[in-house]
């Protein structure tokens, strides 16, 4: 394939349209202008993921922007996603950072609703709301395949993005999760990386959903991961966080391990069993890692499920 | 019906501030019916108001009205008199019914007693929800008579996002528990009518345009202008 072929010609769509098994991690900028932040986490990660997600205002607190977080990244050697919400961004300003964040060499984006105000750190903004992921998706594609503003007016190029969304296999209702993954294809996204998994037979009931849509042919499913640290954790998410579905067998094997040591290596060999179940699923061409604030858990798990060393491509 | 809630007592007070002759205006149309703004409610405040006043030792004189539309000029003639006796007019309309006094009665000084917060029905006896946003541009048709706009709280034209759960929106306080996913409502209503195909279709970015991004809006009748 020639480089011309690819969308955005990005690390990640190279080893995904190769058929190789992607690897991408997560970053979530600091709550200061501390650049060194990123510079830290990118050093850790490099080499281990092919590209990593650099959230955009994540669970509603405010951060350094995703756009020059992701250059950050890339300048020490990581190829950015940079994420993108509905929440803080008119259709006007989506459309002027995707195209600030080409100008600065980020080749991934990821379209997403974005968590509520009400969860973060100012419950007095007014949400904008403007277009949803959906919305978001087919915006960014037409700026690219057709080289149109979302208003139908044209300019000369267009930002090379390869677009990707996520999709949360166990919301409800579930019946209509696969199908709205399928609006997703059809509004252009590339690539998916799921919310994060525990679950592991509703994700394979899901992916049985997809399969039989045929969408898992149509785009790249990334499944998503977050190793355990410790039982707290598990307990948390299984109680209060909405969406994210954690079966009492993990929370029981979390809670037989010491707090501490003990604990986050059951953790990461949890999160390196998955990795090897889902690298045999029909239909899962990746895995996201979304170790939050754990960064350093994420060559380890690499190495342990045996996806060292990370495919160089051209 | 258009919602409001009064005021917090203190809030009121620093509004009406040292004025001595304060007229209390209901409105008992659509405040009176959320039990927040019509006569009853206007003679309790004045009551309220004249007690403050007794306990903070100064003489002011409140009187109570009530219009039966604060929105529309006819009924306002009806209150005129004392209106314009007053130092200063503590409305329980909504935002409408205010203005209107405001801008009738200018340059007299009109202050709200109460919040107008939204377009909503009695759900049960005291109980309101919110069912409208005024957009402008209404998709309830495509969407089994759920309005996404101000019943998802991203105003997804695509929805459920990744929140909704058995058949709950995620954001959940303590003051607004149990919201209801309006996608997921929106859902089991087209199954019901099967026409659930009407949600595998993308629904293109909305027109905010037509809603109050556009600029404060005017309807025109041509048609029912006098001759």
């Amino acid at each position: 394939m020639t480089a011309t072929a690819y969308k955005s010609g990005s690390n990640l769509e190279k080893i995904l349209s190769e058929g190789r098994f992607a690897v991408t991690g997560e970053c979530g900028p600091p709550k200061s202008t501390d650049v060194t932040v990123i510079e830290e986490k990118a050093k850790i990660l490099k080499g281990y993921v092919d590209a990593v997600n650099i959230t955009d205002n994540q669970t509603a607190v405010v951060r350094v922007c995703s756009m020059a977080s992701g250059y950050t990244a890339q300048q020490n050697g990581l190829e950015a996603i940079m994420q993108m919400t509905c929440r803080d961004r008119n259709r006007l300003a989506m459309q002027a950072d995707i195209m600030g964040a080409s100008t600065l060499g980020i080749k991934n984006v990821l379209c997403l609703t974005g968590d509520h105000m009400s969860f973060g750190n100012h419950p007095e903004a007014r949400g904008v709301h403007d277009l949803d992921a959906i919305n978001l998706i087919q915006m960014y594609k037409d700026m690219r395949d057709e080289k149109k503003f979302q208003c139908g007016e044209e300019m000369e190029i267009g930002p090379a993005i390869f677009i990707g969304c996520a999709e949360n296999p166990f919301a409800d209702p579930f019946e209509f999760r696969a199908l709205r993954l399928k609006k997703k294809i059809e509004a252009g996204a590339d690539f998916i990386q799921t919310q994060c998994i525990f679950n592991v037979p509703k994700f394979k009931q899901w992916m049985e959903e997809v399969r039989a849509l045929g969408l898992h042919k149509e785009i790249k499913i990334l499944a998503g991961i977050t190793p355990l640290k410790g039982v707290g954790g598990a307990r948390y998410m299984q109680k209060f966080v909405p969406g994210i579905d954690v079966p009492q067998d993990i929370v029981d094997r979390m809670a037989a391990c010491e707090k501490g040591a003990p604990s986050q290596a059951e953790g990461k060999k949890i999160a390196v069993e998955m990795i090897k179940e889902f690298a045999e699923i029909e239909g899962v061409a990746g895995v996201h890692i979304m170790a939050i604030e754990w960064e350093i858990a994420v060559p380890e798990i690499v190495e342990a499920a045996g996806l060292m060393p990370r495919p160089a491509v051209a | 019906m258009i919602t409001a809630e009064r005021k917090p007592f203190d809030e009121i007070i620093e509004l009406v501030g040292d004025k001595k002759k304060i007229l209390v205006a209901g409105c008992d149309t659509c405040v009176a019916i959320c039990l927040t703004g019509g006569e009853k409610e206007a003679e309790i405040l004045a009551s309220e108001l004249r007690i403050k006043a007794g306990q903070d030792g100064r003489a002011v004189e409140v009187e109570h009205t009530a219009a039966i539309r604060q929105c529309e000029w006819e009924y306002l003639d009806m209150i005129a008199e004392k209106v314009e006796a007053a130092d200063v007019v503590l409305s329980l309309a909504c935002g409408i019914g205010i203005q209107s006094m405001a801008e009738k009665f200018a340059p007299q000084i009109v202050v709200p007693a109460v919040n107008t917060n939204m377009l909503g029905m009695p759900q049960e006896h005291a109980v309101w929800l919110e069912r409208c946003g005024a957009c402008g541009e209404c998709v309830i048709g495509e969407t089994a008579g759920v309005c996404p706009v101000v019943r998802c709280s991203k105003s997804l034209m695509n929805g459920p996002c990744g929140g909704s759960h058995d058949g709950l929106c995620e954001v959940t306080t303590p003051q607004k528990e149990d919201i209801e996913c309006a996608w997921a409502l929106i859902w089991e209503r087209l199954k019901a009518q099967g026409r659930e195909e009407l949600m595998y279709v993308n629904r293109p970015p909305k027109n905010w345009s037509k809603s109050s991004s556009g600029g404060p809006r005017k309807m025109v009748r041509e048609e029912a202008k006098p001759v």
